[in-house]
């Protein structure tokens, strides 16, 4: 029996004879014997396929691509592309044959085009309840090599060469800080990791911790060889459950495997680490505060100096960094600083997560090189606006950061750009805001936040936050005064200066960056009573537009308080007094003819 | 094994790559992004019918999970492993579509074109 | 079994248990706290003052602790515990009409339990899935991309 490398299966049901299949076949059989394929591929009559719309059809085995609306002309290209050499014709292809050559790659892929993976490497890629997976993917390779090749001073100047600075809010150079800790005199000193991710809209720790712990881990364990500790301590924000419970997986099997505990690589380190759940209260990612939770105490800060470097937690030399912090350094070590500090801006070395949310089509992490710009990151790696509405700002670096307008989006970000900017890098979260964001009501926002997370221990924060707060909220509600915004001005400059702890010296900052970039949406507010995007209930006004209304009636039927009158199939009218603004009639209306302003 | 030595980890790393490659060799993979991201769109939910479609027609296949790839936007996220293919990721999956990715992609091999996302090495 | 006997909770082997697990040791308060509450779902107040008599601490420092952090809750909560991310993300996103939607249906304010003991409203400022926002939390279960309608379903399933 005659054997064929392939098949060639062309309809000849009723709907693609009808739209020519037996030329097609026939110049099929024309072409096998043009390229001597004749004794390799046969070709077979089929019955109707269904797709009959589709048709002629030609279905070629064994790959089992499916051509489609297959012309005489297009044979030739068939039988000399794909039979021949093995490439299928991509027009011909009905679209629901996809192959894997048709999938975008993930490097083409909009989203990803841009990013620098590193310490988000794996995550995604590797179960993060197996710890041989990470094992796989090089994991522990750094430890190895920083305990059993290099003197924890060298590993010191290694992070110190690569420039890596703290990813958690400030950005300290790492290096230095760990120089400080190993310089401090002490006979027990601390590693410690801020995991109280608390800046609304980031969530980059969250991810290391859920999808790659083990980097962390690593990262902690170089960190405490580094300044001479032996035990660490991992402070987790308790809305994390999913966090500490992967955590506890990791610390466990890397226990099992001698990763953590005694004698660590026969070196003689040691490293024990725990667990400590955060029990809600922002002021806890300040380092002083978050010792003292650690320590079971109120979770207020104290003034620096000393600084835990010196005396941290028990009183002991302390180390504080962030999830990211840590996660950079096993990638450093295995690397080495050269290629680390290869990549980003003079000053800003390596990678930068953030966390991209608000009115963006592409939420998620993106983590880029350092100087990118907040344009490509928006609207190449996020995809731009929903609904393709207007850009207006974004906020970055959390409560303590500040918005950044449309025309410093070309702005290369790093630590020193953005401060200059009146923003700051804060933990990385990415708020992108559309027009119909009220800057006024944002700012009032962001401050209702850090009243209610100020501790209460210093008065500038305290009290000077709620001034602050109710000067906002008098103006969202239309009651702001002349000289509201010199106020404002004069209590941010007085909080910032005067304020014990990192949250009050950067609270003014939202408030601030607003002034600075939408001055007039203040004075809008306070000198037209006017919310210039309809955003403050109290200042809008709602009415009906006659051309638009056809008097259905449906609005006065849902309006609470009967504002609304009219005759059936004639235009209705709101009676502004008796308004309350809620919407109802705004959203019942189906032909737009109500708006706000 | 506890770890004593670089090369006791140089070991383990060795048997940990074995069994990955053997794990794809041997037959197909399906992975489901369980972070809290994924698990809030209803990963739990995809996790479910995968197991139950897998488990109905009695398919050797093996079924993971990992963290979160930050593709937020796309959750829930699953990933099909094939011996000798690119990987790739399925976004926005519900349970309902769950059998269509089994039977064309995993079963057929014909990648589902409405929800894939991208291919990766 | 614990020989403290100070309030009705000494009743409580559990109770006891978690105070002899965390004899001793440093920085205890805390974790001791959230076990305790784990039993009622609140800290009554013979609690705490049974764990300041335990720890050896004056009653105001634990007091002190458990009043500043959000997680505790010094009055009895719901069966179910809701809490509306009120976070940049999901602000921008309207998490406002979320809140008002759980609002209206428990007929609860933030901070506030529902008449029949079902759920209790809870303020968060973010629980980190800010991709899906806007969202929110029942007990464990985080619930993303909600629109009010959404919201009506999901809290008919508890």
């Amino acid at each position: 029996m005659q054997i064929y490398r392939g098949h060639v299966l062309i309809c000849a049901g009723t709907g693609c004879v009808a739209s020519g299949s037996k030329k097609v076949q026939a110049e099929m059989a024309n072409q096998l014997e043009a390229f001597n394929l004749e004794n390799d591929i046969k070709i077979v009559e089929t019955g109707c396929h269904g797709f009959c719309e589709m048709g002629p059809i030609v279905i070629v085995y064994p790959e089992g691509i499916f051509y489609c609306q297959v012309k005489m002309e297009d044979v030739k290209e068939i039988v000399e592309e794909h039979l021949l050499k093995g490439r299928p014709v991509k027009r011909l292809l009905f679209r629901d044959q996809m192959t894997e050559e048709m999938v975008p790659h993930y490097r083409d892929i909009d989203f990803y085009k841009k990013q620098n993976r590193i310490v988000l490497g794996n995550c995604g890629f590797i179960n993060p309840e197996n710890i041989k997976e990470y094992i796989a993917r090089d994991g522990y390779e750094a430890l190895a090599k920083a305990l059993t090749q290099m003197t924890p001073e060298q590993v010191i100047d290694e992070v110190k060469a690569s420039g890596l600075r703290g990813r958690g809010g400030g950005g300290f150079p790492t290096g230095l800080k760990w120089q400080f800790a190993r310089d401090a005199k002490g006979d027990k000193k601390y590693v410690i990791c801020n995991a109280d991710e608390g800046d609304p809209g980031a969530f980059m720790d969250r991810s290391v911790l859920e999808g790659d712990p083990h980097a962390l881990i690593e990262g902690m364990a170089i960190a405490a060889y580094a300044i001479g500790s032996d035990e660490g301590y991992i402070y987790v924000r308790a809305e994390y459950p999913l966090a500490i419970k992967r955590l506890q997986i990791a610390i466990a099997q890397a226990h099992e495997l001698g990763l953590l505990g005694k004698d660590i690589f026969g070196s003689g380190f040691n490293f024990k680490l725990n667990i400590k759940e955060g029990a809600g209260a922002f002021v806890c990612g300040e380092e002083t505060a978050l010792i003292a939770s650690i320590e079971g105490r109120r979770g207020e800060p104290r003034v620096r100096p000393p600084f835990p470097a010196n005396k941290g937690l028990w009183g002991k030399p302390s180390n504080v960094n962030n999830v990211e912090t840590f996660a950079n350094v096993p990638r450093i070590i295995a690397k080495g600083s050269q290629w680390y500090a290869g990549m980003g801006t003079e000053k800003s070395k390596g990678t930068k997560v953030f966390a991209l949310t608000g009115k963006v089509k592409n939420t998620g992490l993106a983590e880029v090189t350092m100087g990118l710009t907040l344009r490509e990151i928006i609207f190449e790696i996020g995809g731009g606006i929903i609904d393709d509405k207007k850009f207006k700002a974004v906020q970055i670096g959390g409560p303590s950061g500040g918005c950044i307008p449309e025309q410093l989006l070309d702005l290369p970000i790093d630590y020193d750009s953005l401060i200059s900017a009146g923003a700051m890098m804060g933990s990385g979260g990415l708020v992108v805001m559309d027009e119909d964001t009220c800057m006024v009501e944002l700012a009032r926002f962001f401050l209702n936040f850090t009243q209610m997370e100020s501790c209460g221990k210093c008065t500038p924060c305290r009290e000077g936050t709620k001034i602050m707060l109710d000067i906002l909220e008098r103006i969202t509600k239309g009651e702001g005064k002349e000289g509201d915004i010199e106020l404002l001005e004069s209590l941010a400059k007085t909080i910032k200066s005067t304020s014990l702890c990192g949250l009050g010296q950067t609270a003014p900052n939202p408030v601030l960056a607003t002034l600075r970039y939408f001055r007039d949406e203040y004075e809008a507010h306070i000198k037209e009573k006017r919310c210039p995007a309809g955003v403050c209930t109290a200042l809008a006004s709602y009415s009906i537009l006659e051309d638009k209304c056809i008097g259905c009636t449906a609005c006065a039927r849902v309006c609470p308080v009967n504002a609304i009158s009219g005759e059936v199939k004639k235009p209705h009218k709101i009676d502004p007094a008796k308004c309350i603004k809620c919407g109802a009639c705004a959203q019942a209306c189906k032909f737009n003819a109500i708006v706000k302003k | 094994m506890a770890i004593k030595t670089a090369e006791d980890l140089k070991k383990i790393k060795e048997v940990a790559l074995d069994e990955a490659t053997a794990r794809i060799n041997d037959g197909t993979q399906i992975m489901v992004g369980m972070g809290t991201c994924g698990i809030a769109a209803g990963a739990r939910d995809v996790m479910t019918a995968i197991m139950e479609e897998v488990g109905k027609r009695n398919l050797k296949i093996a079924i993971t999970w990992t963290g979160c790839i930050g593709m937020c936007e796309k959750e829930v996220l699953v990933d099909v492993l094939r011996p000798g293919e690119k990987r790739i990721t399925y976004g926005n999956v519900t349970p309902q579509i769950v059998p269509r990715i089994i039977t064309e992609h995993v079963i057929n091999g014909n990648i589902v074109e409405e929800y894939v996302v991208g291919k990766l090495d | 079994m614990g020989k403290c006997c100070c309030g009705s909770d000494c009743q409580d082997s559990r109770f006891t248990e978690i105070l002899e697990q965390y004899k001793g040791k440093d920085g205890v308060l805390i974790p001791v706290l959230q076990k305790a509450q784990e039993i009622k779902g609140y800290l009554p107040e013979e609690t705490i003052r049974a764990i300041a008599d335990y720890f050896n601490k004056p009653y105001s420092e634990v007091y002190g602790v458990a009043t500043f952090y959000a997680q505790f809750r010094l009055k009895p909560s719901g069966e179910n515990i809701i809490r509306v991310c009120a976070g940049t993300a999901c602000h921008v996103r309207g998490g406002k009409k979320i809140l008002d939607k759980v609002c209206s249906e428990l007929n609860v304010a933030p901070g506030e339990t529902s008449a029949d003991g079902k759920f209790s409203l809870e303020p968060v400022a973010c629980l980190g899935a800010c991709g899906l926002a806007p969202v929110m939390m029942i007990n464990d279960t985080t619930y993303g991309r909600l629109t009010p309608e959404k919201v009506t379903e999901i809290l008919a399933k508890y």
